[in-house]
């Protein structure tokens, strides 16, 4: 008798029984982006929260022609314009509270100005001014965040500490369909997932990052389909549609809020300007593609919605023009302003006490101003010899 | 007169005790990173802090050092001092975009109105036999970034004392702890109130005449012994501990070099464009009239830091100090 024989059959012990963590089926989303405005479901809307929407969009595009113009004056360094992105950027500014934070990146000037910030100061990075020309808390504005997706695990952390102080605070994250890219992004999903944060990520789909389009950037389905390998409800919606990114950004908000964890939503939209205007966006994409997408124009799409309704007239259109020309009339006054800068405040901020190194850096800087404010001896017999 | 009991104690202990105290006196202070709560830390610094104070105060993160330096900038954004770990040097690295790009310029972008006040707690340095990626000393990337204070302690006592004084600090502090130190002992009284140094200030850890040996961190022993060894040769070392690469302490150590008119820096990282090279143009021009030798660097080899079975040959060693010191005397002749 052999030793297998002693032993009987060769029965394998089965594996544990395997399951899936989370039945993926509820976290997918939609097979089309959700959208409001020309379907049934736009007459449930708030006809306020639609006039309110409107006057928004077309201050938001004002803003953004008019802070382009400022780019030629070379009043700002660069504008990296949202235009034809206006239903996001305003969306998300107005389904937040106000004890909420929003997290804007480069390109969301517009999300801060709607949340109520100082036009000038939104843009006071852009003119080469100070970094952040506002106080994040006094807003609840994180500063506009230049590298890709940083800003996301900054959110999760903000919305985490919020939750274990006990507040009741949700934060907004921007990033674009480039910045989905960066491991920031999987790894602010991957944490805010697991720690089920109260934090809504927007990705806003324009199609390119810079010059890279959508099919060299991902091979997923569609970004929102990223968020089921992390856990979360992933939901996409025309990105055009005020209506219906107020809605699914609501939802998303109100979910997290009641401590249902996070959402990744994905607006698909359009960048209908270049990249910055350092960019010529004529090298790799046609005019038929932009002419396409500036039919569908967020602003065009509403003030449809609304005057066939009968909740907009001439009138109503031409008060919102002149609120927005109003606003940049204002803007244009005020960035035809020298900005007045401290050198010294380039010590001010480094530490909360400078460095023994820094004072001396300081000193010298200090001395380098004096000397210069100063007519002295040397440049005075100087211009008495030329005659001036 | 009372008498205090001394009890050795190891670093690692200290820096436990320094975190639980912390943890104590402020409720805002957090405790993150992987394998810092249930398991205690690879190295045990942790140990102990989730059951004290829960997950919540300690706790464990995903495998992902962007991601926990990333949230706590987050969390610090609203009020909260956390105290994240690296768990080893190399391992930081993924992290480095958010330290250079956000923790290190917060407070400078907003003009002040959102310092983040957190600890970044980096096992660093050779001489334990890790395999590679776990013994770099990354201090040269650190010290180059404005915005961040860099420590490091090299006893028991400044192992307390300055991790309490980076969590109170409201500044961002990259707090290098030497691996190979964590189970050195010192007389060390856990149990009576322990001293908090400010975060900046150098120490003469051993008087002297002959020369200056100006070092921090792990290699602060190895200058020791060399201090004492050099006795045999009839040279009396001074050694300096920096505790502090950012801030730098300009004055203790050019008093020092003042007074002996020689200096040798001792460090493990790569001499090219190592601290080493810093403090050496420092010292030449505020002592340059004092000095009697050019200022030597004893530096680890400009190489990846090396397999276990050959580290012993790039770590500087008390011979290759002695040998430099042996080279200023020689200067200081001709």
């Amino acid at each position: 008798m052999t030793v297998m024989e002693q032993r009987g059959a060769y029965r394998p012990t089965p594996p544990p029984a395997w399951q899936p963590r989370t039945d993926p089926a509820p976290l997918l989303p939609d097979a089309l982006p959700h959208r409001v405005l020309g379907t049934e479901t736009a007459a449930q809307v708030d006809p306020d929260l639609l006039r309110r929407l409107y006057t928004e969009l077309v201050r938001g595009r004002r803003y953004n022609t008019q802070a382009t113009a400022l780019t030629k004056q070379g009043r700002l360094a660069v504008y990296p314009s949202s235009t034809g992105q206006e239903a996001c950027e305003v969306a998300a500014a107005l389904v937040l509270e106000e004890r909420d934070w929003l997290f804007p990146s480069y390109r969301d000037t517009l999300a801060a100005v709607a949340r109520g910030l100082d036009p000038v100061q939104a843009l006071t990075l852009l003119r080469g001014d100070w970094h952040t020309g506002y106080d994040p808390r006094e807003h609840r504005i994180a500063p506009l965040c230049t590298p890709l997706a940083t800003q996301l695990p900054h959110a999760v952390g903000l919305a985490h500490a919020a939750r274990l102080k006990g507040d009741d605070v949700v934060a907004l994250a921007l990033v674009g369909d480039g910045g989905t890219s960066e491991g920031d992004f999987h790894e602010a999903l991957n944490f805010a997932a697991v720690w089920q944060v109260p934090v809504v990520f927007l990705v806003q789909n324009n199609g390119f990052a810079i010059s890279v389009p959508l099919d060299k950037q991902t091979a997923a389905p569609s970004l929102a389909h990223k968020a089921v390998g992390y856990g979360m409800p992933g939901r996409l919606v025309d990105g055009n549609d005020a209506a219906a990114v107020h809605e699914v950004l609501s939802d998303a908000v109100r979910h997290a809020r009641a401590g249902g964890g996070p959402t990744l939503v994905e607006a698909v939209t359009y960048r209908i300007e270049a990249h910055t205007n350092a960019d010529d966006a004529t090298r790799y994409r046609g005019d038929s593609e932009v002419e396409t997408w500036r039919a569908h124009d967020p602003i065009v799409l509403l003030e449809q919605e609304l005057t066939a309704r009968g909740l907009l007239d001439e009138e109503g259109i031409q008060a919102a023009r002149e609120a927005a020309e109003a606003m940049a009339a204002d803007l244009r006054a005020r960035m035809n302003q020298d900005p007045v800068l401290d050198p010294m405040d380039l010590f001010a901020h480094v530490y909360a006490e400078p460095t023994p190194q820094l004072r001396e850096q300081e000193a010298q800087l200090r001395a380098e101003l004096a000397a210069e404010a100063e007519p002295d001896s040397a440049a005075g017999s100087e211009s008495e010899g030329s005659g001036r | 007169m009372t008498t205090v009991a001394l009890k050795p104690a190891t670093m690692a202990q200290a820096l436990t005790r320094a975190l639980r105290d912390a943890m104590a006196a402020d409720p805002s202070v957090h405790v993150m990173g992987e394998d810092v709560g249930t398991l205690g830390g690879v190295f045990r610094v942790t140990d102990g802090l989730a059951k004290e104070f829960g997950e919540d105060r300690c706790t464990d993160t995903p495998l992902a050092e962007a991601g926990i330096l990333g949230t706590a900038v987050g969390m610090a954004m609203y009020g909260l001092r956390p105290v994240v770990e690296m768990q080893f040097d190399a391992f930081a690295y993924p992290a480095f975009e958010q330290l250079i790009s956000h923790v290190a310029r917060m407070r400078n972008r907003t003009r002040g109105a959102m310092p983040l006040p957190l600890t970044i707690r980096v096992p660093y340095g050779g001489g334990i036999g890790g395999v590679e990626h776990h013994s770099d000393s990354s201090e040269a990337y650190y010290m180059a970034t404005p915005g961040l204070h860099v420590v490091t302690p090299a006893t028991v006592a400044d192992a307390y004392g300055l991790l309490r004084a980076s969590i109170a600090s409201d500044d961002p502090v990259v707090f290098l702890e030497p691996k190979r130190l964590y189970w050195s002992k010192d007389s060390w009284n856990p149990d009576e109130p322990q001293s908090v140094e400010p975060i900046g200030r150098a120490v003469v850890r051993r008087p002297g005449s002959s020369a200056t040996l100006i070092t921090y961190g792990p290699s602060v022993p190895v200058c020791l012994e060399a201090a004492e060894a050099a006795r045999a040769e009839g040279w009396d070392l001074e050694v300096v501990d920096l505790r502090s690469l950012v801030p730098f302490d300009d004055e203790t150590v050019a008093a020092s070099v003042r007074r002996t008119g020689r200096a040798v820096v001792v460090h493990e990282s790569g001499g090219y464009g190592g601290p080493g090279g810093e403090i050496a143009a420092r010292v030449s021009e505020r002592c340059f009239h004092h000095l009697e030798a050019p200022v030597l660097r004893v530096a680890g080899f400009d190489i990846p830091y090396p397999p276990p079975m050959l580290e012993r040959h790039h770590l500087p060693g008390v011979d290759r100090i002695l040998d430099a010191v042996a080279r200023l005397q020689w200067e200081a002749d001709n």
